[in-house]
């Protein structure tokens, strides 16, 4: 993604994720993240791991801006996050695909107007959507299984028509929040294989897990969260054991 | 915006009206429920202001003349009285024309025993007024005029009249204002039911990059589809019961029926019908709108 002419510069070419020490407390007083500071670079994998009440989910909100930070800054894609006006936060997630533990599929639409939706939202031209959803659907190796409801689909299966509706847009970085949780080891690997595969084609990964064996497994970057402070960043790193 | 988006917002309002079809239905219901009171509300309204203008037309004030006048001051009274706003009609009766009438009215056979007129200074005017709540204002000024000597007028029945068509305006606005509450209330309801049976949806859309009205218009098109359709159920109904109900009410109560003079359904709905869909529409669309920008902040 190219940042030149368009506005301030906020983040070096090569970053598409900068924190400067980002603190959220909420409103009853939880302090979910204290003076973190991340950057990101183009094209990187990242594990963000950490138990339940680390600030993983609130970091995964502030960087949609969902939430806003109490202090510091972040800087998504050269967008000033906490300067960004209401109105165009739509456009700044279009740059942005999610995926969800549970993988929030629409049950009354079968697969291919489920990734179809994405496109359809973002008001991408009809010819243009019956070119784009076969094409990304053959990527996530669910080209055959187009006409079928997610409830007639493996968990597996359900993790890829939503790793395709992610994806369909083409953004930028692919936040993954839990991706596996609800899938058995087997179908968890093939997630994690399409992934890399992803992130090989250039798209930047940011994912939220628990799951040790993988993180192990893949030797990217791991930043571990513990009580909303950073406690770990390694390069080709692994999961770290907090018990 | 794009035509297909404008189809697919358009498609997927109607979509929800068939995803939530018992509330859908329960608001089309009571909205058609809601107009078709209206309408027979305004349809007897519409029928007693027009029986009451009818009435008020034939309200005149009768002025009389000084006995030593000249029929050229007589003309020139009729011409100031002619230019007043409020006067529709002014219709000159000589003594003569005063006396025949009377004979007529009262007397019959027992007038031949008259061989003068004794109706001799009564010659007059008629007024007729277009505004009977400007009776006062009127028979003030035509008392200052020279040349008049008496001004007799029907004080009483200007004012019940004029105070009933003022009580059937009351009326009637107060009962549109609290059909129309209901009806609000009954959409605002069906869309959060809606929003939040798409709770789902709606997070996904938010996250994947739609705009605030992309998100918004289904529901308000929901909203305009549902009023639109209890409007028009209560017309349908409406159009053909009216002939109906005047036929029964004229035969069995025919006394009424030479009294009054009812309204045809083209002059009923000429306004009725703009008014209802409006009303539909309106009531659809604040309804939704309303709804949608407290429950979505997207």
């Amino acid at each position: 993604m190219a940042f030149s002419g368009r506005k301030k510069k906020y983040m070096a070419d090569d970053e598409v994720i900068v924190l400067e020490n980002v603190s959220k407390k909420y409103q009853a007083g939880v302090q979910a993240l204290n003076d973190v500071s991340i950057r990101i670079k183009k094209g990187e994998f990242v594990f963000i791991v950490g138990d339940s009440g680390s600030g993983k989910s609130t970091l995964i909100k502030l960087l949609l801006k969902e939430l806003m930070p109490t202090e510091g800054n972040i800087y998504v894609l050269n967008y000033n996050l906490n300067r960004l006006k209401h109105r165009k936060v739509p456009k700044f997630r279009r740059n942005i695909g999610v995926v969800f533990q549970d993988f929030r599929l629409l049950r009354d639409r079968n697969v291919y107007e489920n990734v179809a939706f994405a496109q359809r939202i973002v008001q991408v031209p009809g010819k243009l959507i019956r070119r784009n959803v076969p094409s990304i659907l053959a990527t996530v190796g669910l080209a055959g299984k187009y006409k079928a409801k997610p409830d007639r689909l493996s968990g597996g299966e359900q993790q890829r028509v939503a790793i395709a509706r992610a994806l369909v847009n083409r953004p930028a970085i692919l936040l993954a929040d839990e991706p596996t949780g609800n899938l058995d080891p087997k179908n968890s690997q093939e997630i994690m294989k399409l992934l890399e595969e992803i992130n090989e084609a250039g798209t930047t990964i940011i994912m939220v897990t628990h799951n040790k064996e993988i993180v192990n497994a893949m030797k990217k970057r791991v930043i571990t969260l513990n009580r909303g402070v950073v406690i770990s960043d390694q390069e080709r790193g692994v999961y770290i054991d907090e018990d | 915006m794009r035509i297909s988006t404008l189809f697919y917002t358009l498609w997927q309002g109607i979509k929800n009206i068939f995803r939530n079809k018992l509330f859908s239905m329960a608001s089309v219901a009571t909205i058609a429920a809601c107009l078709f009171l209206f309408g027979i509300f305004y349809s007897i309204l519409a029928n007693f202001q027009n029986i009451v203008k009818t009435a008020q037309e034939g309200v005149c004030v009768v002025v009389f003349f000084d006995e030593d006048i000249t029929d050229k001051r007589i003309e020139e009274i009729g011409e100031i009285i002619k230019k007043r706003a409020e006067v529709s009609s002014v219709n000159f009766v000589s003594a003569d024309e005063a006396w025949e009438s009377f004979k007529q009215e009262y007397l019959g056979d027992y007038s031949d025993g008259f061989t003068e007129n004794p109706l001799a200074n009564d010659a007059n005017y008629e007024i007729y007024l277009s505004d009977v709540s400007m009776q006062s204002a009127l028979v003030t000024y035509l008392e200052s005029l020279p040349g008049i000597r008496e001004v007799k007028r029907s004080e009483l029945t200007a004012l019940t009249l004029s105070n009933a068509n003022k009580l059937i305006g009351y009326v009637s606005l107060g009962i549109i204002a609290i059909l129309l509450a209901v009806s609000v209330f009954l959409i605002s309801n069906t869309v959060t039911i809606g929003i939040s049976v798409r709770k789902e949806e709606i997070s996904i859309m938010k996250y994947i990059g739609a705009t605030d009205f992309f998100v918004r218009a289904p529901f308000v098109i929901e909203g305009i589809l549902i009023g639109l359709i209890g409007a028009a159920i209560p017309m349908g109904i409406i159009y053909f019961l009216y002939n109906r109900a005047l036929n029964f009410i004229t035969k069995q109560f025919s006394v009424l029926s030479t009294l009054l003079n009812f309204m045809s359904v083209e002059q009923i709905f000429k306004l009725l019908l703009p008014i209802s869909l409006g009303i539909g529409v309106g009531i659809g669309f604040f309804g939704s709108f309303l709804t949608v920008r407290k429950h979505l902040r997207v």
